[in-house]
């Protein structure tokens, strides 16, 4: 099956069908820059992929000490050498000109360069003074889901214990908080039930506002190759945009926005009523189910269909796939995630599998996804608004026994409130509490909701901001100290990706000028710092991506996220390994929860929980009354309205997503010529209805307004769901003459000029998907098409007129049958 | 007036009060977004308990009065949106914010003891559409205690530290 594909027209490359039960065949992605052949490759360096949470396995080709291509890793469980285009061509942003190679700091208004002794000096001294005439609340890090776990876990120490600040978290509040408060909420504890590897076995699989093709197109893959061998699954699709995952479905729902409880408590209704439920698991394993029978009695679909705007019937055909399926596998994603009720709505998933009896075999399970690569080791070691390994911040024992891993004070180490989310602490820098803010990896200017807001708080004289990254981003060019950072690559680190899959990432090349790996940097201010443990050593006594993974497997221990059977030259071996990996499992393991649950036991419970309304906690009294002997937790939620709602100002839904050519903020994405090509500038999506009544034609610029903000984009109309509007969120200024954000000259065109501020009580992730908005007419097209893919969601309607989507020579990718594995690094030629 | 009918109106009181309160708190904390858009939500709560016991009260007698109208409050809800605005970046709003959770949390928790001595009377009077009313509403007026109280002990620390 060798071939060259263009994988920007056909992003998702040839098929290589598989039954049910067999193997998914491998297939090897390469991709190396034009006039390189494979035999001109010195050296293949193994890494995995950061652009999203599959962390797909691939080598880095290098010739002469530049990266010149890469290759997908055919041995790997999660991908078997399958790379996606983002995988295949995001590589190159790292040679990209405007990399940072010094670190600036403000002068008079304005950055320059300067040396690393200055600009961590200003941070140190900053540091200093705050800590000493404010107190450790002054500081606050917001940190990223693309950094290493080494890099992770060495900014939870410092901050924590270093500082003692409770303000640090991660940009993964956006995108995985959900998931991980969903599993709190059912499993009293955070780590992914299931595998990637249940794609091979399940008869059903039900995604819930999970664009797999678009945000994880190698097990969209995975998913189409079964749709074309023996036995496929049967697919059920919650979305209102016509993905391709709802063109492929059995069964697609197109609810309207803000109503996934509502839809949900329907699916369940209709188990329940359908005698669907697995009586005896329910029975063993599970507290909380005659709540949610007496919450769902009323919630017929047809009383659904009338919130949602969905067809009773096809709810019906929906509970009919989810009741009968032999082996169900549930994803979930952004759709619910960033929506209203998100984590009220991703736990009621969670019930479907509950009472089904549908965990812990193959096929069998729930995949609550990451939209970030690296969010879950943000989630394990602390860096998101949790205690390292999954520690309960309200128990005194997990708090003393974080405390000697570090070997200081438990009253060192902030838990008297749940450490601060990110929206909180944007929220004390807005009130002058928080008057320092580093910022790692992230660009908030581009990525929070509200951007006018976000701006002025970023811009205030009181606040210090320091930003780390690769590029002057919006966000940067709003700093006082820019520290230029090394990425993916041209430094060494474990990641874990969505289902628990740790991949080793090594040093391909060096970073250009004098950028530095973000550990070196934390270690730099660390010793700067001179951060003490209670007996005067160093409280970070490492000094290397190898220690710190070490100092970390020492947190790690008898966590669920237990890492203390992998090293650096065990992951050197074939394959990721999933944790928990310690003695009792050298391999590591596939599925959690084959023999009930194991971490809800009041002892070890990551939380005692919350109203999944309000928000408010639950006391470890009531937790223990309610589930003494640690079994999961089926917790209804009744359906609220929407916070905000079309009127006659607003009269439309507005949602925001990704899209498969860029990733967040594009600050790499948006360097690659292919993946710019293909999705150069920002759209707006609007059904065939809308348009007729407005009389909107394909490439007219419009201006998509709310009370926050607007911004401007040429139409694609599609089969979006009437009253709805699309725009890809994530499109910035950087290139743009505005340079950081809409001016006289730059019309609004990121997503979040127009988001709301509201977040989710529960997992307080900021809600990106059900703002009211207006649309009006700026100019017409004249023949212009949107700068919208053909090939995705955006596909238009009526095709006339619109060039399909393609990436031409430079596109192409060779595919190749599973060629063999050459074992360990292959070194120099 | 009997006990019971005495207790309905004190609790259609204080429930009205407490909707009012939520509503109001979440104008004049607009720049504080969860509690502007919980406040809301629970207001509706409080809202319901007004209209349930308005027309259990039919029942015995009593005429109590319809729940508040969620916007009714016109040009001072304004005022107080825009005064949130005005000092949004200030950090005194912090402390009248702990303040006016307090007082949310101490007209819930006074419900919550209607509730209870309601339910008390209804088991003694084997009252069950009293018993039915009480066991509807009386959660949520514990989950709007809860509520005010995890956002005191989350926020009170920055807060009270920083001034």
């Amino acid at each position: 099956m060798d071939a060259s594909v263009d994988r920007i027209a056909q992003p998702w490359g040839g098929r290589t069908p598989y039954g049910r039960h067999e193997v998914w065949p491998a297939r090897v992605d390469t991709h190396l820059e034009e006039g390189v052949a494979p035999d001109d490759v010195q050296r293949w360096v193994r890494a995995a992929s950061i652009l999203h949470s599959d962390g797909d396995a691939m080598d880095i080709a290098v010739v002469d000490g530049r990266m010149v291509g890469v290759r997908g890793r055919a041995q790997d469980r999660v991908n078997h050498g399958r790379l996606g285009p983002k995988d295949l061509f995001g590589w190159q942003a790292n040679a990209s000109s405007g990399r940072l190679t010094r670190p600036l700091v403000r002068r008079g208004g304005r950055l320059v360069e300067t040396d690393w002794a200055t600009a961590m000096d200003r941070i140190v001294s900053r540091s200093r003074s705050l800590l000493q005439e404010k107190g450790p609340g002054s500081i606050g890090f917001y940190t990223t889901g693309q950094l290493f776990l080494e890099e992770y876990y060495t900014l939870a120490v410092l901050a924590r214990a270093g500082i003692g600040t409770n303000h640090l978290d991660g940009n993964t509040r956006l995108c995985t908080s959900t998931a991980a408060e969903a599993l709190k909420e059912s499993f009293g504890c955070d780590g992914q039930p299931g595998s990637y590897d249940d794609i091979d076995h399940a008869d059903a699989i039900a995604l819930f506002g999970h664009n797999l093709a678009e945000t994880q197109p190698v097990q969209w893959m995975r998913v189409l190759d079964r749709l074309e061998g023996a036995d496929p699954p049967r697919l059920v699709c919650v979305d209102p945009r016509p993905t391709q995952v709802a063109r492929r479905a059995t069964v697609h729902l197109a609810p309207r926005g803000g109503t996934n409880v509502a839809l949900l408590n329907a699916l369940l209704h209709e188990i329940i009523r359908t005698g669907r439920v697995d009586h005896a698991y329910v029975e063993a394993h599970t507290v909380g189910f005659e709540e949610l029978e007496a919450r769902v009695a009323e919630c017929t679909p047809a009383w659904a269909a009338g919130i949602c705007d969905v067809p009773a019937a096809r709810i019906a055909e929906a509970a009919e796939i989810l009741g009968s399926a032999d082996r169900l596998l549930s994803t979930v994603l952004q759709g619910v995630y960033q929506s209203h009720q998100a984590t009220a709505a991703a736990v009621q998933i969670n019930n479907i599998h509950l009472i089904r009896g549908m965990l812990g075999r193959p096929g069998a399970g729930v995949l609550q996804m990451n939209g970030q690569p690296t969010a879950q080791n943000t989630r394990e070691c602390g860096a998101n608004g949790d205690l390292p390994g999954f520690r309960n911040w309200e128990n005194d024992q997990h708090v003393a026994d974080l405390a000697k891993v570090w070997n200081v004070d438990p009253k060192q180490i902030p838990h008297y409130a749940p450490p601060t989310h990110a929206m909180q602490m944007f929220r004390y820098a807005e009130q002058g509490s928080i008057r320092m803010l580093w910022v790692s990896g992230t660009n908030p200017a581009v990525s929070l909701p509200e951007l006018s807001r976000i701006r002025s708080i970023l811009s205030q004289e009181r606040l210090f901001v320091v930003v780390q990254d690769l590029f002057l981003t919006e966000t940067a060019q709003l700093a006082d100290v820019v520290l230029p950072a090394a990425t993916w690559g041209e430094k060494t680190g474990t990641f874990t990706n969505a289902d628990r899959t740790v991949h080793l990432s090594d040093k391909a090349v060096d970073p250009p000028g004098e950028a530095r790996p973000d550990l070196d940097i934390f270690l730099d201010y660390a010793r700067r710092m001179d951060f003490r443990d209670k007996d005067g050593g160093p409280l970070v006594h490492w000094h290397d991506p190898e220690s710190a993974f070490e100092a970390w497997k020492r947190c790690s221990a008898g966590r669920p996220c237990d890492y203390t059977g992998l090293t650096y030259g065990k992951l050197r071996g074939p394959s990721g390994i999933q944790w928990p990996c310690n003695e009792d499992a050298p391999d590591g393991t596939e599925r959690l929860y084959t023999d009930g649950i194991s971490w809800a036991h009041p002892d070890r419970c990551e939380t005692y929980g919350k109203d999944l309304v309000t928000g408010a906690s639950d006391s470890v009294v009531e937790y223990r009354s309610l589930n003494p002997d640690g079994k999961a937790m089926i917790k209804a939620a009744a359906y609220l309205p929407p916070h905000e709602e079309p009127g006659a100002e607003y009269p439309f839904q507005l949602t925001t997503g990704r899209t498969i050519y860029h990733f967040h903020t594009r600050t790499k994405t948006g360097r690659v010529p292919q993946l710019n090509a293909a999705a150069p500038d920002v759209w707006v999506e609007v059904s065939v209805a809308d348009a007729d009544e407005r009389d909107l034609n394909e490439g007219d610029l419009v201006e998509v307004a709310t009370p926050r903000g607007a911004l401007r984009g040429r139409v694609r109309v599609t089969d979006i769901r009437p009253g709805l509007l699309f725009v890809p969120f994530h499109y910035g200024y950087w290139d743009t003459p505005g340079g950081k954000g809409p001016d006289g000259s730059t019309p609004g065109r990121a997503a979040n000029e127009t988001t709301v501020t509201d977040w989710d009580p529960v997992s307080k992730q900021p809600l990106f998907k059900t703002a009211a908005a207006a649309l009006t007419l700026v100019e017409r097209g004249g023949g212009r098409a949107a700068p919208a893919p053909t090939t995705t969601a955006s596909v238009p309607s009526r095709s006339g007129g619109v060039t399909a989507t393609a990436g031409g020579p430079s596109a192409s990718v060779a595919q190749s049958d599973g060629a063999p594995w050459h074992g360990r690094e292959e070194g120099s030629r | 007036m009997n006990g019971i009918t005495l207790t309905l109106r004190v609790l259609h009181h204080g429930e009205k009060h407490l909707a009012r309160h939520l509503v109001a708190v979440a104008e004049r904390h607009r720049t504080e977004h969860e509690v502007h858009h919980v406040a809301t939500d629970l207001a509706v709560w409080s809202r319901e308990h007004v209209q349930r016991l308005t027309d259990t009260g039919h029942h015995y007698g009593v005429k109590l009065g319809d729940p508040p109208h969620p916007s009714d409050s016109g040009v001072l809800a304004t005022l107080r949106e825009k005064a949130a605005d005005a000092v949004g970046r200030r950090p005194e709003p912090g402390l009248l914010l702990l303040r006016d959770l307090r007082e949310l949390h101490l007209g819930a928790t006074e419900n919550s003891l209607h509730w209870e001595m309601l339910a008390q009377a209804a088991q003694a009077a084997k009252d069950d559409r009293l018993l039915a009313l009480v066991s509807s509403c009386h959660p949520q007026t514990l989950r709007q205690m809860r509520w005010s109280n995890t956002m005191i002990k989350n926020i009170s620390a920055q807060i009270l530290t920083s001034l």
